[in-house]
């Protein structure tokens, strides 16, 4: 390839700051082509979904009540390693490729491009997982009338495991072995989302009203909305800084 | 000349119980171009992180405009273009969506700005192959597009000249050279012979006596 002679820009005029909000919707773009070019990957974590509450009636029992009674503890708890395992992708290839530094050198608030960037992440892995829920709990024969509890406690659920994971993989993106880190520093705290979770499911088949602990699971994903983004920059920042 | 741009004051810096430099005092005005020196490890990419604000475990104080830059962090990163090690091109999209993505973190751009940009750096006709497909060189050539746009005031570049031959090195040093008659403020390492005129040299890792 031969390269030419400086010529004149096309346009000489300087280009002005670009604001906020373009800066999201370019970041929110380019989330989504390199998910897309990666899309292989993004099955990984719902397969894994599907296997493990496959497998379970055969390693463990077929009777359906029994699978009633488990449907939906094991839906969450195969939801939560599903997007566990999915998180330690999050911040890598931007680390690896040494464009999270661009990121972290951009002039708009990096909290808001991270939460950017999680919540496409989890709209790419954990909505599909929801999506599949409501098969996996036929199969498992859970009543109808529960399904629309479990999805609702997974959409509020879900998006705060990617939260608090997101914390675990950007303190551990600059480390060689984040992945079972990020498992030893997350699992713990993501506890009180799966017990509520799980529960919400549970009091209502046993004929309970829910709205209580729907209330609780809504706070912990707007206290996890609100300030895991900043705990997540302040990590971005630190990993970056070696 | 008027007050510098960028101004250092008494930088001290230890990595593993190892003090890189320290007392290290120095002004950068408009249209400077400031080459570092020195052997390998003596710290000249920590300085340049310092500079840029990524490295933060340093002794002394950085101004940036005659203000400290922990008081102007948005306005110095508005006006900071920093080319690091990592060229920080991503595999999985083509050339042009990553300058693309870039620039917009930094600056609104047109799109036939983007391909001029890529023609200059010889990646006609490579717009829409993948990164990944791409050799080290013409990767790196995606990364050094950013300075044919940039309207940044202070460029810190990290061995840019890495991977590119000797006819785009030329092509860079003329362009640096023009970026710096236009006020553009250059930090830079480099182990390439620069025949760049009007360097100011910075000697990084002789031995405090």
């Amino acid at each position: 390839m031969s390269i030419g002679q400086l010529s004149e820009s096309p346009i000489s005029e300087p280009g002005s700051e670009q604001g906020l909000f373009s800066i999201l919707g370019i970041v929110f773009k380019r989330e989504f082509l390199s998910a897309y070019r990666s899309r292989q990957e993004l099955a990984n974590p719902l397969v894994f979904f599907v296997i493990v509450i496959v497998l379970f009636p055969l390693g463990v029992s077929p009777e359906p009540d029994f699978l009633r009674a488990a449907a939906a503890g094991l839906i969450w708890v195969a939801a939560l390693l599903a997007t566990m395992l999915s998180l330690d992708r999050l911040f890598q290839s931007d680390y690896d490729d040494g464009s999270l530094e661009q990121i972290v050198l951009c002039a708009q608030p990096l909290y808001l491009i991270v939460l950017v960037k999680t919540l496409i992440h989890w709209s790419l892995t954990g909505l599909p997982l929801i999506m599949l829920s409501p098969f996996l709990a036929i199969m498992l024969n859970l009543e109808s009338q529960h399904i629309p509890v479990l999805m609702l406690t997974l959409v509020m659920g879900t998006p705060v495991i990617s939260l608090i994971g997101g914390i675990g993989a950007a303190l551990t993106v600059s480390l060689r072995s984040g992945g079972i880190l990020i498992s030893l520093l997350v699992l713990p705290l993501t506890v009180p989302v799966l017990i509520f979770g799980a529960g919400t499911v549970q009091a209502s088949i046993d004929g309970l009203p829910v709205m209580g602990h729907f209330s609780i699971i809504g706070m912990m994903l707007a206290l996890t909305l609100t300030l895991s983004p900043f705990a997540m920059a302040a990590a971005l920042k630190m990993s970056v800084s070696d | 000349m008027g007050a510098a741009l960028l101004k250092t004051d008494n930088l001290q810096c230890e990595r593993d119980d190892r003090l890189l430099f320290s007392g290290l005092s120095f002004e950068i005005y408009s249209g400077e171009v400031l080459q570092l020196e020195g052997p390998n490890g003596s710290g000249k990419t920590t300085l340049l992180r310092i500079l840029s604000g990524l490295f933060t475990s340093f002794e002394g104080q950085v101004w940036w405009q005659g203000q400290a830059v922990k008081g102007c962090r948005s306005e110095f990163q508005q006006d900071l273009l920093f080319l690091g090690h990592k060229s920080s091109v991503k595999n999985t999209l083509s050339p042009l969506e990553n300058l693309r993505f870039l620039m917009g973190l930094q600056q609104s751009i047109k799109e036939d700005q983007l391909w001029w940009a890529l023609e200059q750096v010889g990646l006609a006709g490579y717009e829409h192959v993948l990164c990944r497909n791409l050799s080290a060189g013409q990767k790196r050539r995606v990364a050094l597009a950013r300075l044919y746009l940039s309207d940044a005031k202070l460029w810190v570049l990290d061995e840019i000249f890495t991977a590119i031959d000797k006819k785009g090195v030329a092509q860079l040093e003329a362009l640096l050279e023009e970026k710096a008659r236009s006020g553009v403020a250059i930090v830079l390492t480099t182990h390439h012979e620069l025949a760049m005129k009007n360097i100011q040299i910075l000697s990084l890792g002789r031995r405090a006596a």
